[in-house]
C-alpha cells in the first residue's frame, strides 16, 4: 500500500461514506489501541515511526507531544486541535484530505487523544472550506452514531469528543497559538511562547495544536507499525507526504509519493514539465513562505533534512512555480501584499514593514524604485527576520523576497535601470470581453 | 433583539463552550447567514446576549474577513488574488468581473445582487484561478467564462 492517505479517495469527488470507509479498514486502529497499547507505548510508537508534521515546519510529532503532561496528576481535561485552517498561498493539501476522506480526521483525532489522554478535540477549520465543512460534519455525525465518539473505546475508560469549528478567515489563524485565540472568541492575535500550548492552550489547558495531514498518518502507523512507516520514504524520516504543484506547468494538481521524492521529479514526471512556451525559473517548495529553489536544487530530496538550511525548507511541500514569462519582482510583489494584508498589526516590524516592502515593489513594477529602494528591501528581508517579530509571519513573508534578491537580483536592476517592467507586456494571457 | 428562532440557534452553537463568550465569532456568522451582514444593531444584540461590551465585539467582527460590517448584496463573489491565481490570470478575470458588472472590487452591483471582494489563497490553486461565489468554488475562471458563472446568482 503506497498511499495510505489517499488510495480511497475517490477520483469523481463523490463523497465517503462510513461503511465503505469501515470496509476498508476504517477504525479498525482504535481496536489495536483498545487490545492493550498504552498511551506511552503509542507515543513511543509514533516516535519509532519518524512522524514529522506537515503543517510547514517539519518539527518531529513525538517531540511535540512529549511536552503534554500524563498521568492522573495532569491538568483535565487536554484538548486535541487539528490546524484545518489551511490557507499558506499555493498550498491545497489538506483540502484534498478533507473533501475526500474526511473519517480519517475522526479516526486520527480520536488516536491523538487517546495517546495524550485528552478526551475533546476541536477542528479548526477554515471558513471558506464549505465542502469540507458539509463533509466533516456528516463524518463526525456518523461516527456519533456509531459509538466511536462519544463512547467509550471498548474494554477501555476512554471516550473522545469532537466539535467542528468554522472559522471566519483570516491566515494568521494558522498560527497555533493565534489559532487558540480565535478558538477562544477572540482576535486571533499569537500568544508569547514559551509556554507552549502543550502545557498551557485551549483555556489555559494543555493542548496539542496539529496539522491536518500530520494527523491522518496516525491510523496507518497503529495499524502497520513503525518499520513498515519506515519503508514508505526515501528519507530518514517515515511515511508519504501529499505533495502539490501550481503554476504553468502541463498537469497542476497533487499527488501522495515517498517522502524524499526530488524536485524534479515532481516538476517532470508528475506535473508534465512547463507548459509549451515557458521555462522553469525556480519554485517555492511549500507555500508563499519558503525560499526559492532554482534549477541547482531540483535534484534535492523534498524532506525535512535534505535541504541545507542556507538554501530553505519544505514548508508544506505544496509547490508554486515561477516560469519565464512571469515577472519575478511581480511574484514576489503578489506574495508581499498578501502578507500585509494578513499581519494580524500586533508589532510594529511586521504591522508597518510589510506594507512598506509592498508599497517598495509596487514602485519597482511601476518604473518609480531607485537603488535606494533596493537596499530598503535588503533592510527588511534582515530587519523582519526571525527574533525580531513577534511571531513568524514576518520572516515567513521574507524568505521568498530575499531569496528573490539573490536569485533574480538582475531582474530588479532592469526595472530600476529601464524604468518599468520587462515582462508586464507578456503577461496578458487573456482578452478581456468588452 | 435577537428572534427567538436566533436565540436558540446560538444557544444551541454555544453549549459546549465553557464560556458563552467563546462563541462570540461563532455568534456573528449564525447571526449574519441570517441577516446578511453585521450592522451596529445586530452587534449590540450579540453583545448583549454574550454578555460582552459592542466595542470588544467590533473589535473581533473587524478582525476577521468572512464578516461583513458593510451592507452586501444578495450574492458574496470572493476572487483569490493570491500567488497562483495571480500566476494564472486573476488580473484579468478581475478585468472581466468590473466590466461586466460595473463594480469595482469591495462594491456591489446597482442591483443589490452581487458584491465582490478580493480573498486570501482559497486553497483551489491546481486549478487557478478560483472564484467563490456563496459557498461554491469555480476553478480554471477566464474572463470568457465569468457571465455563464455569475448569472446562475440571481
Amino acid at each position: 500500500m503506497e498511499r495510505p492517505l489517499t488510495q480511497y479517495i475517490h477520483p469523481d469527488g463523490s463523497p465517503r461514506l462510513l461503511r465503505e470507509y469501515v470496509k476498508d479498514g476504517g477504525y479498525r486502529s482504535l481496536q489495536i489501541l483498545a487490545a492493550g497499547m498504552a498511551p506511552q507505548d503509542l507515543q513511543r510508537l509514533v516516535a519509532e515511526a519518524g512522524l514529522r508534521g506537515r503543517g510547514g515546519a517539519g518539527f518531529p510529532t513525538a517531540s511535540k507531544w512529549s511536552f503534554v503532561p500524563m498521568g492522573s496528576d495532569a491538568p483535565k481535561p487536554k484538548y486535541i486541535v487539528a490546524n484545518a485552517d489551511e490557507m499558506e498561498p499555493g498550498t491545497f493539501k489538506d483540502r484534498v484530505l478533507l473533501e475526500g476522506e474526511p473519517h480519517g480526521l475522526v479516526e486520527s483525532m480520536i488516536i491523538a487523544g487517546y495517546a495524550l489522554e485528552a478526551e475533546v478535540g476541536f477542528i479548526f477549520l477554515r471558513g471558506e472550506y464549505h465542502l469540507s465543512a458539509a463533509r466533516l460534519t456528516q463524518a463526525i455525525a456518523e461516527a456519533y452514531a456509531e459509538g466511536y465518539l462519544g463512547k467509550p473505546l471498548p474494554g477501555t475508560a476512554f471516550r473522545f469528543d469532537l466539535h467542528l469549528h468554522a472559522s471566519a478567515g483570516r491566515y494568521i489563524c494558522g498560527e497555533e497559538t493565534a489559532l487558540l485565540n480565535a478558538l477562544e472568541g477572540k482576535r486571533a492575535i499569537p500568544r508569547a511562547k514559551p509556554p507552549y500550548p502543550q502545557t498551557v492552550g485551549l483555556w489555559g489547558q494543555p493542548t496539542i495544536v496539529q496539522n491536518v495531514e500530520t494527523l491522518y498518518n496516525l491510523p496507518h502507523i497503529v495499524n502497520h507499525g513503525s518499520a513498515w512507516y519506515q519503508s514508505l520514504s526515501r528519507s530518514k524520516d517515515g511515511g508519504t507526504k501529499i505533495y502539490g504543484i501550481s503554476g504553468r506547468v502541463t498537469h497542476p494538481g497533487w499527488w501522495e509519493l515517498p517522502l524524499g521524492t526530488t524536485a524534479r521529479e515532481l516538476l517532470e514526471q508528475h506535473a508534465g514539465g512547463m507548459v509549451n512556451g515557458v521555462s522553469f525559473r525556480g519554485l517555492l517548495p511549500g507555500g508563499a513562505s519558503t525560499a526559492f529553489l532554482t534549477e541547482e536544487h531540483l535534484d534535492l530530496p523534498m524532506d525535512f533534512s535534505s535541504i541545507p538550511s542556507q538554501v530553505g525548507r519544505l514548508g508544506t511541500g505544496t509547490m508554486i512555480v515561477l516560469d519565464d514569462h512571469t515577472c519575478p519582482v511581480g511574484f514576489v510583489l503578489s506574495l508581499e501584499k498578501f502578507f500585509a494584508r494578513e499581519s494580524c498589526g500586533w508589532c510594529t516590524p511586521c504591522r508597518e514593514g510589510l506594507p512598506w516592502v509592498a508599497r517598495i515593489l509596487e514602485s519597482f513594477e511601476e518604473g518609480r524604485a531607485t537603488h535606494d529602494d533596493l537596499a530598503l528591501l535588503d533592510m527588511h528581508a534582515d530587519l523582519l527576520g526571525p527574533g525580531y517579530t513577534f511571531c513568524a509571519l514576518a520572516p515567513g513573508a521574507m524568505a521568498p523576497l530575499q531569496s528573490a534578491l539573490k536569485y533574480f537580483r538582475d531582474d530588479f536592476v532592469r526595472h530600476i535601470t529601464l524604468g518599468r517592467c520587462p515582462v508586464n507586456s507578456k503577461q496578458k494571457r487573456h482578452k478581456v470581453l468588452v | 433583539m435577537l428572534t427567538d428562532i436566533e436565540r436558540r440557534e446560538l444557544d444551541d452553537a454555544l453549549k459546549h463552550y465553557p464560556d458563552k463568550r467563546a462563541g462570540a465569532i461563532d455568534a456573528l456568522l449564525i447571526v449574519q447567514r441570517r441577516r446578511g451582514w453585521i450592522s451596529d444593531d445586530s452587534l449590540l444584540d450579540i453583545a448583549q446576549f454574550l454578555g460582552m461590551t459592542g466595542d470588544d465585539v467590533d473589535s473581533i467582527a473587524t478582525f476577521y474577513n468572512l464578516i461583513f460590517r458593510k451592507p452586501v448584496g444578495r450574492h458574496v463573489a470572493f476572487l483569490c488574488d493570491s500567488i497562483s491565481c495571480w500566476i494564472m490570470g486573476y488580473e484579468q478575470v478581475c478585468a472581466q468581473i468590473k466590466k461586466s458588472y460595473e463594480i469595482d472590487l469591495g462594491q456591489t452591483t446597482r442591483d443589490g445582487r452581487l458584491t465582490c471582494l478580493p480573498i486570501a489563497c482559497l486553497g483551489h490553486c491546481e486549478r487557478a484561478p478560483a472564484l467563490m461565489i456563496d459557498q461554491d468554488v469555480y476553478g480554471d475562471v477566464t474572463p470568457e467564462k465569468v457571465e455563464s458563472i455569475v448569472e446562475k446568482y440571481k
